[in-house]
C-alpha cells in the first residue's frame, strides 16, 4: 500500500478528521444525530483505514488487542455502574435523575455517562473483531 | 442472473447498505442512517473481506435441481406477506398506532423531563435504558464469541515462519 502516494497522503489527512468526527458524534449526541454506538463504529473505521495503510502491527502498537479486550468490558461495566449508582442514591435501576440534585441535570449527566460506556464498548468490540479477522493469517 | 464471485457480492452488500442509509436520511432518521452507513457499508464489508481473505473468493458450484415445492411455498408466503401489508397504516398516517400510543408523551414531555433536544437519545438512553444496556452486553458477547472462535489476532511475537507456534499461542490466549 505504501507505493500509492495519493492514497497514503489523502488517508493520512483523513484519519485525524475521522477520529475528531467520532468524538463529535460521541459528545454532541445530545444535540445532533448520533451517540455512543455510531461514535464507536466511526472510531473503529478510522483504525481500520490506518491498518489498511500501515499494517496490523503498527495498529496493534497504537491499541494492543489486550487493551481492546479490557475496554470492551469496561464500557459495559461503566454503563452498569450508572445503573447501580442510581440504586444506591435511592432511585430505580438506571433512573439517572437521582444522580444530581437537579432532575434535568441528573438525566443529562446519566445519558452522557452511559453513552460514553456504549461508545467505549462498541469501539473496543469493533477493534477486537477486526483484529481477530485481520490477524488470523499471521503478520501482514 | 447469478453471481458466484463473493468479492462482488460483498461489494453489492456494501452498496445496498449505503442506499438504505440514504433512504433513512430521506425518511428523516439520521441516527439510523449514520449507524447503517458506518456498520453496513463500513465495518461489515471489511469483516466480510477479511473472511474472504481467510477462505475463498468463489462460491462452490452445486448441482441445481428445480424444486417445485419450494417455489410453491415461497409464492404462498410472499402472497400472504403482500396481503398483510394491505392492513398496515399508510406512510406518515398521523392516526397510525405507533403515533398515538407513547410517541406523543415522548415528543411533548421529554424536552422538559430530560432536558436534551435529541429525542432519539432521550428514548434510547433514558426511557429505554435497560434495552440499551442489553444491547451493549450483546455487542460485548459478540466480541467474546469471535475471540473464542478466531483467537485474538495479536501480531506480536508471531513471525512469518512459525505459524504452528502462532496458532498454539492463539489457543492459549483465547479466553
Amino acid at each position: 500500500m505504501n507505493r500509492y502516494i495519493v492514497l497514503r497522503v489523502i488517508t493520512s489527512l483523513m484519519i485525524p478528521i475521522i477520529l475528531i468526527y467520532a468524538f463529535y458524534v460521541q459528545f454532541h449526541g445530545e444535540y445532533s444525530p448520533g451517540g455512543g454506538f455510531q461514535a464507536g463504529i466511526v472510531f473503529t473505521a478510522a483504525f481500520v483505514i490506518y491498518t489498511l495503510l500501515y499494517g496490523l502491527e503498527s495498529a496493534q502498537r497504537a491499541i494492543p488487542p489486550e487493551a481492546a479486550h479490557a475496554l470492551s468490558a469496561i464500557g459495559v461495566l461503566l454503563f452498569a455502574a450508572f445503573g447501580f449508582a442510581s440504586i444506591l442514591l435511592g432511585g430505580n435501576f438506571l433512573e439517572y435523575k437521582v444522580l444530581l440534585p437537579n432532575d434535568q441535570a441528573g438525566e443529562t449527566f446519566g445519558i452522557i455517562g452511559i453513552e460514553l460506556g456504549v461508545g467505549i464498548t462498541v469501539a473496543a468490540v469493533g477493534l477486537t473483531l477486526f483484529y481477530s479477522f485481520a490477524g488470523r493469517r499471521g503478520g501482514e | 442472473m447469478r453471481i458466484r464471485n463473493l468479492l462482488a457480492v460483498t461489494m453489492l452488500t456494501g452498496i445496498y447498505s449505503l442506499i438504505v442509509a440514504v433512504l433513512f436520511v430521506l425518511l428523516d432518521a439520521p441516527d439510523v442512517a449514520l449507524t447503517e452507513a458506518a456498520v453496513g457499508a463500513g465495518l461489515m464489508v471489511i469483516l466480510m473481506l477479511g473472511t474472504i481473505a481467510l477462505t475463498t473468493q468463489e462460491e462452490r458450484r452445486q448441482s441445481m435441481r428445480h424444486n417445485l415445492l419450494a417455489l410453491v411455498v415461497v409464492a404462498i408466503t410472499g402472497a400472504a406477506l403482500i396481503y398483510a401489508t394491505l392492513d398496515m397504516p399508510l406512510f406518515g398516517d398521523p392516526e397510525a398506532p405507533a403515533h398515538v400510543h407513547l410517541s406523543p408523551r415522548f415528543t411533548q414531555e421529554s424536552p422538559d423531563e430530560i432536558g436534551i433536544p435529541n429525542m432519539v437519545t432521550s428514548v434510547l438512553a433514558s426511557y429505554r435504558g435497560i434495552d440499551t444496556l442489553g444491547e451493549a452486553v450483546v455487542v460485548f458477547a459478540a466480541a467474546v464469541g469471535v475471540l473464542l472462535v478466531l483467537g485474538t489476532g495479536a501480531v506480536r511475537g508471531r513471525g512469518h515462519g512459525n505459524r504452528g507456534r502462532a496458532r498454539r499461542e492463539d489457543q492459549d490466549e483465547a479466553p
